[in-house]
Protein backbone atom coordinates (compact mmCIF):
# COMPACT_ATOMS: atom_id res chain seq x y z
CA UNK A 1 0.00 0.00 0.00
CA UNK A 2 2.75 2.23 0.93
CA UNK A 3 4.52 1.48 -2.58
CA UNK A 4 1.11 2.19 -4.21
CA UNK A 5 0.87 5.60 -2.20
CA UNK A 6 4.81 6.72 -3.77
CA UNK A 7 3.56 6.21 -7.11
CA UNK A 8 0.26 8.05 -6.75
CA UNK A 9 2.24 10.77 -5.42
CA UNK A 10 5.39 10.28 -8.47
CA UNK A 11 4.00 9.23 -11.72
CA UNK A 12 7.33 10.10 -12.74
CA UNK A 13 8.90 7.49 -10.43
CA UNK A 14 6.10 5.04 -11.64
CA UNK A 15 6.93 5.86 -14.86
CA UNK A 16 10.41 5.16 -14.69
CA UNK A 17 10.21 2.16 -12.55
CA UNK A 18 7.26 0.47 -14.97
CA UNK A 19 10.27 1.35 -17.81
CA UNK A 20 12.73 -0.46 -16.21
CA UNK A 21 10.46 -3.45 -15.65
CA UNK A 22 10.08 -3.56 -19.46
CA UNK A 23 13.26 -3.18 -19.96
CA UNK A 24 14.48 -6.22 -17.85
CA UNK A 25 11.54 -8.20 -19.22
CA UNK A 26 12.97 -7.70 -22.79
CA UNK A 27 16.61 -8.33 -22.05
CA UNK A 28 15.32 -11.58 -20.71
CA UNK A 29 13.70 -12.16 -24.32
CA UNK A 30 10.38 -10.86 -24.15
CA UNK A 31 10.81 -9.27 -27.21
CA UNK A 32 6.84 -8.79 -27.71
CA UNK A 33 7.13 -6.28 -25.03
CA UNK A 34 9.63 -4.48 -27.16
CA UNK A 35 6.74 -1.96 -28.88
CA UNK A 36 5.63 -0.86 -25.48
CA UNK A 37 8.58 -0.06 -24.26
CA UNK A 38 9.84 2.04 -26.58
CA UNK A 39 5.73 3.71 -27.78
CA UNK A 40 6.94 6.82 -25.92
CA UNK A 41 9.83 7.89 -28.04
CA UNK A 42 8.58 6.98 -31.30
CA UNK A 43 7.67 10.64 -32.29
CA UNK A 44 11.02 11.85 -30.82
CA UNK A 45 13.20 9.05 -32.64
CA UNK A 46 11.20 10.07 -36.06
CA UNK A 47 11.85 13.73 -35.58
CA UNK A 48 15.60 13.17 -35.08
CA UNK A 49 16.06 11.10 -37.84
CA UNK A 50 13.97 14.20 -39.86
CA UNK A 51 16.23 16.67 -38.07
CA UNK A 52 19.39 15.12 -40.32
CA UNK A 53 17.38 13.35 -43.05
CA UNK A 54 14.71 16.19 -43.91
CA UNK A 55 12.70 13.86 -45.94
CA UNK A 56 10.01 11.96 -44.24
CA UNK A 57 9.91 8.51 -45.71
CA UNK A 58 14.26 8.37 -44.90
CA UNK A 59 13.18 9.42 -41.52
CA UNK A 60 10.52 6.95 -41.16
CA UNK A 61 12.21 4.19 -42.51
CA UNK A 62 15.70 4.93 -40.28
CA UNK A 63 13.32 5.63 -36.95
CA UNK A 64 12.19 2.26 -37.73
CA UNK A 65 15.45 0.53 -38.37
CA UNK A 66 16.99 2.44 -35.21
CA UNK A 67 14.20 0.32 -33.17
CA UNK A 68 15.06 -2.93 -34.80
CA UNK A 69 18.99 -2.25 -33.94
CA UNK A 70 17.88 -0.99 -30.35
CA UNK A 71 15.84 -4.40 -30.06
CA UNK A 72 18.76 -6.33 -31.55
CA UNK A 73 21.69 -4.55 -28.86
CA UNK A 74 18.86 -4.27 -25.94
CA UNK A 75 21.11 -6.63 -23.79
CA UNK A 76 23.74 -4.15 -23.88
CA UNK A 77 21.59 -1.51 -22.65
CA UNK A 78 22.94 -0.26 -19.27
CA UNK A 79 20.80 1.62 -16.94
CA UNK A 80 23.79 4.41 -16.41
CA UNK A 81 21.95 6.30 -19.17
CA UNK A 82 18.35 6.96 -19.46
CA UNK A 83 16.70 4.43 -22.45
CA UNK A 84 15.25 7.06 -24.11
CA UNK A 85 18.83 8.93 -24.93
CA UNK A 86 20.32 5.69 -25.90
CA UNK A 87 17.31 5.34 -28.39
CA UNK A 88 18.01 8.87 -29.69
CA UNK A 89 21.81 8.36 -29.98
CA UNK A 90 20.74 4.98 -31.99
CA UNK A 91 18.36 6.54 -34.41
CA UNK A 92 21.54 9.94 -34.65
CA UNK A 93 23.98 7.11 -35.72
CA UNK A 94 21.70 5.51 -38.20
CA UNK A 95 20.50 8.61 -39.76
CA UNK A 96 24.33 10.02 -39.83
CA UNK A 97 25.02 6.95 -41.50
CA UNK A 98 22.45 7.02 -43.90
CA UNK A 99 23.17 10.53 -45.21
CA UNK A 100 26.82 9.35 -45.32
CA UNK A 101 25.61 6.30 -48.04
CA UNK A 102 23.32 9.30 -49.74
CA UNK A 103 25.82 11.97 -49.87
CA UNK A 104 23.59 14.15 -49.19
CA UNK A 105 25.53 15.86 -46.42
CA UNK A 106 28.38 16.95 -49.50
CA UNK A 107 24.96 19.14 -50.54
CA UNK A 108 24.45 20.44 -47.52
CA UNK A 109 27.11 20.95 -46.33
CA UNK A 110 28.37 23.47 -48.61
CA UNK A 111 25.60 25.98 -46.70
CA UNK A 112 27.29 25.19 -43.57
CA UNK A 113 30.99 27.04 -44.16
CA UNK A 114 29.77 30.12 -43.12
CA UNK A 115 28.97 31.89 -40.62
CA UNK A 116 30.63 29.64 -37.62
CA UNK A 117 33.12 32.10 -36.29
CA UNK A 118 31.46 35.47 -36.67
CA UNK A 119 29.10 36.57 -33.73
CA UNK A 120 25.63 36.42 -34.53
CA UNK A 121 23.60 39.58 -33.14
CA UNK A 122 20.05 39.54 -32.86
CA UNK A 123 17.88 41.59 -35.41
CA UNK A 124 14.26 42.61 -33.72
CA UNK A 125 14.30 43.94 -30.26
CA UNK A 126 10.68 44.77 -29.82
CA UNK A 127 8.42 44.39 -26.89
CA UNK A 128 8.27 41.04 -26.32
CA UNK A 129 5.69 38.59 -24.12
CA UNK A 130 5.40 34.99 -23.31
CA UNK A 131 3.43 33.17 -26.11
CA UNK A 132 0.68 30.85 -25.12
CA UNK A 133 1.35 27.24 -25.37
CA UNK A 134 -1.70 27.19 -27.07
CA UNK A 135 -1.13 28.34 -29.90
CA UNK A 136 0.51 25.21 -30.67
CA UNK A 137 -2.57 23.48 -30.65
CA UNK A 138 -3.01 25.43 -34.26
CA UNK A 139 -1.82 23.16 -37.11
CA UNK A 140 -0.72 26.28 -38.96
CA UNK A 141 1.38 27.93 -35.98
CA UNK A 142 3.26 24.19 -35.37
CA UNK A 143 3.36 24.46 -39.35
CA UNK A 144 5.19 27.75 -39.47
CA UNK A 145 7.55 27.03 -36.69
CA UNK A 146 8.37 23.33 -38.20
CA UNK A 147 9.22 25.81 -41.34
CA UNK A 148 11.85 28.36 -39.60
CA UNK A 149 13.24 25.34 -38.50
CA UNK A 150 13.99 23.84 -41.65
CA UNK A 151 15.53 27.08 -42.63
CA UNK A 152 18.75 26.58 -40.54
CA UNK A 153 21.39 24.97 -41.86
CA UNK A 154 22.04 21.58 -40.83
CA UNK A 155 24.64 21.92 -38.26
CA UNK A 156 22.15 24.43 -36.33
CA UNK A 157 19.46 22.20 -36.68
CA UNK A 158 20.25 18.64 -35.78
CA UNK A 159 22.03 20.45 -32.40
CA UNK A 160 18.69 22.36 -31.74
CA UNK A 161 16.79 19.43 -32.04
CA UNK A 162 18.86 17.07 -29.85
CA UNK A 163 19.11 19.64 -27.09
CA UNK A 164 15.48 21.59 -26.78
CA UNK A 165 13.28 18.98 -28.55
CA UNK A 166 14.68 16.13 -27.95
CA UNK A 167 16.05 16.86 -24.10
CA UNK A 168 19.44 15.47 -24.73
CA UNK A 169 21.91 17.45 -22.31
CA UNK A 170 24.80 18.98 -24.02
CA UNK A 171 27.58 16.45 -23.64
CA UNK A 172 25.02 13.83 -24.69
CA UNK A 173 24.23 15.98 -28.28
CA UNK A 174 28.04 16.44 -28.67
CA UNK A 175 28.71 12.84 -28.26
CA UNK A 176 25.19 11.65 -30.74
CA UNK A 177 26.85 13.98 -33.08
CA UNK A 178 30.97 13.76 -32.76
CA UNK A 179 31.61 17.05 -32.07
CA UNK A 180 32.66 19.34 -28.99
CA UNK A 181 30.78 20.45 -26.35
CA UNK A 182 31.72 24.45 -27.24
CA UNK A 183 30.85 23.40 -30.70
CA UNK A 184 27.39 22.36 -29.23
CA UNK A 185 27.18 25.99 -27.47
CA UNK A 186 28.23 28.09 -30.20
CA UNK A 187 25.41 26.53 -32.54
CA UNK A 188 22.91 26.13 -29.97
CA UNK A 189 22.96 29.68 -29.34
CA UNK A 190 23.17 30.45 -32.92
CA UNK A 191 20.22 28.46 -33.65
CA UNK A 192 18.27 29.83 -30.92
CA UNK A 193 19.11 33.30 -31.84
CA UNK A 194 18.23 32.83 -35.17
CA UNK A 195 14.77 30.92 -34.87
CA UNK A 196 14.23 33.65 -32.30
CA UNK A 197 14.45 36.44 -35.33
CA UNK A 198 12.99 34.38 -37.72
CA UNK A 199 9.78 34.17 -35.95
CA UNK A 200 9.62 37.75 -34.97
CA UNK A 201 10.16 37.95 -39.12
CA UNK A 202 6.84 35.63 -38.69
CA UNK A 203 4.79 38.49 -36.28
CA UNK A 204 5.61 40.72 -39.08
CA UNK A 205 4.16 38.08 -41.45
CA UNK A 206 0.93 37.45 -39.61
CA UNK A 207 1.86 33.69 -38.44
CA UNK A 208 0.25 34.50 -34.95
CA UNK A 209 -2.49 37.01 -36.21
CA UNK A 210 -5.20 35.26 -34.41
CA UNK A 211 -4.19 34.73 -31.37
CA UNK A 212 -5.06 36.86 -28.67
CA UNK A 213 -1.99 39.15 -28.31
CA UNK A 214 -2.39 42.86 -26.93
CA UNK A 215 -2.12 45.29 -29.77
CA UNK A 216 1.30 46.49 -30.19
CA UNK A 217 3.13 43.57 -28.75
CA UNK A 218 4.85 40.74 -29.45
CA UNK A 219 4.02 37.53 -28.42
CA UNK A 220 7.63 37.44 -26.84
CA UNK B 1 25.73 49.59 -22.98
CA UNK B 2 23.40 50.61 -20.41
CA UNK B 3 24.97 48.44 -17.51
CA UNK B 4 28.79 49.62 -17.72
CA UNK B 5 29.32 45.99 -15.63
CA UNK B 6 28.66 44.33 -19.12
CA UNK B 7 27.67 45.34 -22.74
CA UNK B 8 24.79 43.82 -24.55
CA UNK B 9 27.20 42.07 -27.33
CA UNK B 10 28.30 39.79 -24.13
CA UNK B 11 24.72 39.56 -22.87
CA UNK B 12 23.97 37.95 -26.42
CA UNK B 13 26.65 35.59 -26.37
CA UNK B 14 26.03 34.37 -23.30
CA UNK B 15 22.41 34.32 -23.39
CA UNK B 16 22.29 30.55 -24.26
CA UNK B 17 24.41 29.48 -21.33
CA UNK B 18 22.56 31.97 -18.95
CA UNK B 19 19.20 29.81 -19.80
CA UNK B 20 21.25 26.61 -19.49
CA UNK B 21 22.12 27.76 -16.04
CA UNK B 22 25.73 27.53 -17.18
CA UNK B 23 27.62 30.71 -16.08
CA UNK B 24 29.45 30.92 -13.76
CA UNK B 25 28.00 33.25 -10.49
CA UNK B 26 29.81 36.41 -11.41
CA UNK B 27 28.62 36.83 -14.57
CA UNK B 28 25.05 35.42 -13.67
CA UNK B 29 24.73 38.01 -11.53
CA UNK B 30 26.18 40.86 -14.06
CA UNK B 31 23.50 39.79 -16.32
CA UNK B 32 20.77 39.89 -14.12
CA UNK B 33 22.06 43.46 -13.04
CA UNK B 34 21.93 44.41 -16.87
CA UNK B 35 18.59 42.55 -17.57
CA UNK B 36 16.76 45.36 -14.75
CA UNK B 37 17.69 48.36 -16.97
CA UNK B 38 18.15 46.81 -20.78
CA UNK B 39 14.84 46.61 -23.05
CA UNK B 40 16.86 45.08 -25.84
CA UNK B 41 18.81 42.09 -23.74
CA UNK B 42 15.39 41.49 -22.54
CA UNK B 43 13.91 41.16 -25.86
CA UNK B 44 16.29 39.01 -26.70
CA UNK B 45 16.12 36.84 -23.49
CA UNK B 46 12.38 36.36 -23.46
CA UNK B 47 12.54 35.71 -26.92
CA UNK B 48 14.72 33.12 -26.77
CA UNK B 49 13.59 31.47 -23.83
CA UNK B 50 9.94 31.18 -25.68
CA UNK B 51 12.08 29.22 -28.49
CA UNK B 52 12.98 26.99 -26.05
CA UNK B 53 9.39 26.23 -24.76
CA UNK B 54 7.67 26.29 -27.73
CA UNK B 55 10.26 23.82 -29.66
CA UNK B 56 10.57 21.86 -26.66
CA UNK B 57 6.76 20.86 -26.15
CA UNK B 58 5.84 17.54 -27.64
CA UNK B 59 3.11 18.78 -29.60
CA UNK B 60 6.09 20.37 -31.98
CA UNK B 61 6.79 16.56 -32.84
CA UNK B 62 4.54 15.22 -35.57
CA UNK B 63 4.72 12.16 -36.93
CA UNK B 64 3.11 10.86 -40.44
CA UNK B 65 -0.22 9.24 -40.60
CA UNK B 66 0.06 5.25 -39.74
CA UNK B 67 3.68 5.75 -38.51
CA UNK B 68 2.62 3.97 -35.36
CA UNK B 69 1.16 1.31 -36.90
CA UNK B 70 4.15 0.55 -39.63
CA UNK B 71 6.61 0.70 -36.59
CA UNK B 72 4.23 -2.04 -34.31
CA UNK B 73 4.08 -3.87 -38.04
CA UNK B 74 7.53 -3.80 -38.75
CA UNK B 75 8.52 -5.20 -34.99
CA UNK B 76 5.72 -7.69 -35.12
CA UNK B 77 7.64 -8.99 -38.20
CA UNK B 78 10.99 -9.20 -37.07
CA UNK B 79 10.00 -11.38 -34.21
CA UNK B 80 8.59 -14.05 -36.24
CA UNK B 81 11.67 -14.00 -38.26
CA UNK B 82 14.89 -15.12 -37.47
CA UNK B 83 15.55 -13.72 -33.46
CA UNK B 84 17.64 -10.81 -33.92
CA UNK B 85 19.10 -10.71 -30.29
CA UNK B 86 20.65 -13.67 -31.14
CA UNK B 87 23.53 -12.06 -33.12
CA UNK B 88 26.62 -13.58 -31.47
CA UNK B 89 28.05 -16.80 -32.01
CA UNK B 90 25.50 -18.67 -29.66
CA UNK B 91 23.13 -17.97 -32.12
CA UNK B 92 24.82 -20.90 -34.29
CA UNK B 93 25.17 -23.22 -31.90
CA UNK B 94 20.98 -24.76 -31.58
CA UNK B 95 21.46 -25.32 -35.90
CA UNK B 96 25.04 -27.29 -35.62
CA UNK B 97 23.83 -29.11 -32.63
CA UNK B 98 20.35 -30.37 -34.60
CA UNK B 99 22.75 -31.17 -37.75
CA UNK B 100 24.53 -33.07 -34.88
CA UNK B 101 21.93 -34.87 -34.04
CA UNK B 102 20.98 -36.03 -37.19
CA UNK B 103 23.83 -36.68 -38.86
CA UNK B 104 24.53 -39.08 -35.64
CA UNK B 105 21.33 -40.82 -35.63
CA UNK B 106 21.22 -41.52 -39.62
CA UNK B 107 24.69 -43.19 -38.85
CA UNK B 108 23.57 -45.32 -35.65
CA UNK B 109 20.63 -46.43 -37.95
CA UNK B 110 22.21 -47.62 -40.99
CA UNK B 111 24.87 -49.61 -38.62
CA UNK B 112 21.97 -51.61 -37.26
CA UNK B 113 19.38 -51.96 -40.17
CA UNK B 114 21.84 -52.61 -43.05
CA UNK B 115 24.15 -55.86 -43.17
CA UNK B 116 27.85 -54.80 -43.00
CA UNK B 117 29.47 -55.26 -46.34
CA UNK B 118 32.69 -57.25 -46.33
CA UNK B 119 35.60 -54.95 -45.00
CA UNK B 120 38.42 -56.94 -47.59
CA UNK B 121 37.80 -59.34 -50.16
CA UNK B 122 40.83 -61.71 -48.47
CA UNK B 123 37.92 -62.49 -45.72
CA UNK B 124 35.55 -63.79 -47.76
CA UNK B 125 34.51 -67.44 -47.43
CA UNK B 126 33.51 -67.70 -50.71
CA UNK B 127 30.49 -69.73 -51.96
CA UNK B 128 29.33 -73.05 -53.33
CA UNK B 129 33.29 -74.16 -53.00
CA UNK B 130 33.05 -78.07 -52.84
CA UNK B 131 33.04 -79.16 -49.44
CA UNK B 132 35.49 -82.36 -50.58
CA UNK B 133 38.15 -80.06 -53.24
CA UNK B 134 41.52 -80.88 -52.26
CA UNK B 135 43.21 -77.60 -51.65
CA UNK B 136 46.61 -76.47 -50.55
CA UNK B 137 47.40 -74.52 -47.80
CA UNK B 138 51.11 -73.32 -45.94
CA UNK B 139 52.56 -72.46 -43.15
CA UNK B 140 52.02 -68.95 -42.12
CA UNK B 141 49.44 -67.88 -44.57
CA UNK B 142 45.42 -67.73 -44.24
CA UNK B 143 44.63 -68.67 -47.55
CA UNK B 144 44.35 -71.56 -49.23
CA UNK B 145 44.43 -72.80 -52.94
CA UNK B 146 43.95 -74.65 -55.82
CA UNK B 147 47.12 -77.11 -56.85
CA UNK B 148 49.53 -75.08 -58.61
CA UNK B 149 48.51 -71.56 -57.51
CA UNK B 150 51.35 -69.04 -58.40
CA UNK B 151 50.68 -67.36 -55.29
CA UNK B 152 51.11 -69.95 -52.94
CA UNK B 153 53.60 -68.76 -50.44
CA UNK B 154 56.33 -71.12 -48.33
CA UNK B 155 55.89 -73.82 -50.76
CA UNK B 156 57.98 -76.15 -49.45
CA UNK B 157 55.70 -75.98 -46.24
CA UNK B 158 52.39 -76.66 -47.89
CA UNK B 159 50.07 -78.85 -46.87
CA UNK B 160 46.47 -80.66 -48.91
CA UNK B 161 43.43 -80.74 -47.46
CA UNK B 162 40.14 -80.22 -48.20
CA UNK B 163 38.25 -77.40 -48.39
CA UNK B 164 35.99 -78.20 -45.70
CA UNK B 165 39.29 -78.94 -43.29
CA UNK B 166 40.71 -75.49 -44.85
CA UNK B 167 37.62 -73.33 -43.47
CA UNK B 168 37.26 -75.23 -40.30
CA UNK B 169 41.02 -74.09 -39.74
CA UNK B 170 39.53 -70.55 -40.65
CA UNK B 171 41.50 -70.51 -44.08
CA UNK B 172 39.64 -68.26 -46.72
CA UNK B 173 39.93 -69.11 -50.35
CA UNK B 174 42.51 -67.41 -52.12
CA UNK B 175 41.19 -64.67 -54.30
CA UNK B 176 43.24 -65.41 -57.74
CA UNK B 177 42.34 -68.90 -57.98
CA UNK B 178 39.33 -69.62 -56.21
CA UNK B 179 38.23 -66.13 -57.70
CA UNK B 180 35.23 -67.87 -59.68
CA UNK B 181 33.59 -69.20 -55.90
CA UNK B 182 33.83 -65.55 -54.55
CA UNK B 183 32.59 -63.86 -57.26
CA UNK B 184 28.80 -65.09 -56.56
CA UNK B 185 29.61 -65.11 -52.50
CA UNK B 186 27.87 -61.37 -51.76
CA UNK B 187 24.52 -62.77 -53.72
CA UNK B 188 23.73 -66.13 -52.60
CA UNK B 189 25.43 -66.36 -49.08
CA UNK B 190 25.72 -69.79 -48.56
CA UNK B 191 28.49 -69.98 -46.77
CA UNK B 192 31.06 -72.95 -46.21
CA UNK B 193 31.70 -71.41 -42.81
CA UNK B 194 28.27 -72.71 -41.94
CA UNK B 195 29.06 -76.00 -43.21
CA UNK B 196 31.91 -76.29 -41.33
CA UNK B 197 30.31 -75.07 -37.90
CA UNK B 198 27.86 -77.91 -38.82
CA UNK B 199 30.60 -80.40 -39.21
CA UNK B 200 32.18 -79.08 -35.95
CA UNK B 201 29.42 -79.43 -33.71
CA UNK B 202 28.58 -83.17 -35.49
CA UNK B 203 31.98 -83.84 -34.77
CA UNK B 204 31.74 -82.66 -30.70
CA UNK B 205 28.45 -84.76 -30.95
CA UNK B 206 30.37 -87.66 -31.92
CA UNK B 207 32.62 -87.24 -29.45
CA UNK B 208 30.63 -86.30 -26.61
CA UNK B 209 28.27 -89.48 -27.45
CA UNK B 210 31.72 -91.69 -27.49
CA UNK B 211 32.56 -90.90 -24.19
Amino acid sequence: MAEANVFVNNPGLAEATREQDLIARVQRGQNELFYELVRPYERRVYAAALAILRNESDAEDVAQEAMLKALANIRQFRAEARFSTWLIQITVNEALMRRRRERTAIMEGMDDRRDEEGEYAPRDFADWREIPSESLERKEVRQRLAEALATLDRKYREVFVLRDMEQLNIQETAEALGISVASVKTRLLRARLMLRDLLAAGWEQGWFSRLPFEKGTKPW
Amino acid sequence: MVNEAIRCERVWQEISNFLEGDVEPGLRAAMDEHFKTCKKCVSVLEGTRNVIRLYGDERMIEVPAGFSRRLERRLGRSRKGPNVVWSTWSAWLVPLAALLLIGGGIRVANSTSVPRPMLSEHANPGENIPPDMLVVISADAKDFHVRGCPFIHNKDKERTLTAKEAMREGYVPCVRCMRKYLETAEAGHISLEQEAQTDVDGDDQAVTGAR
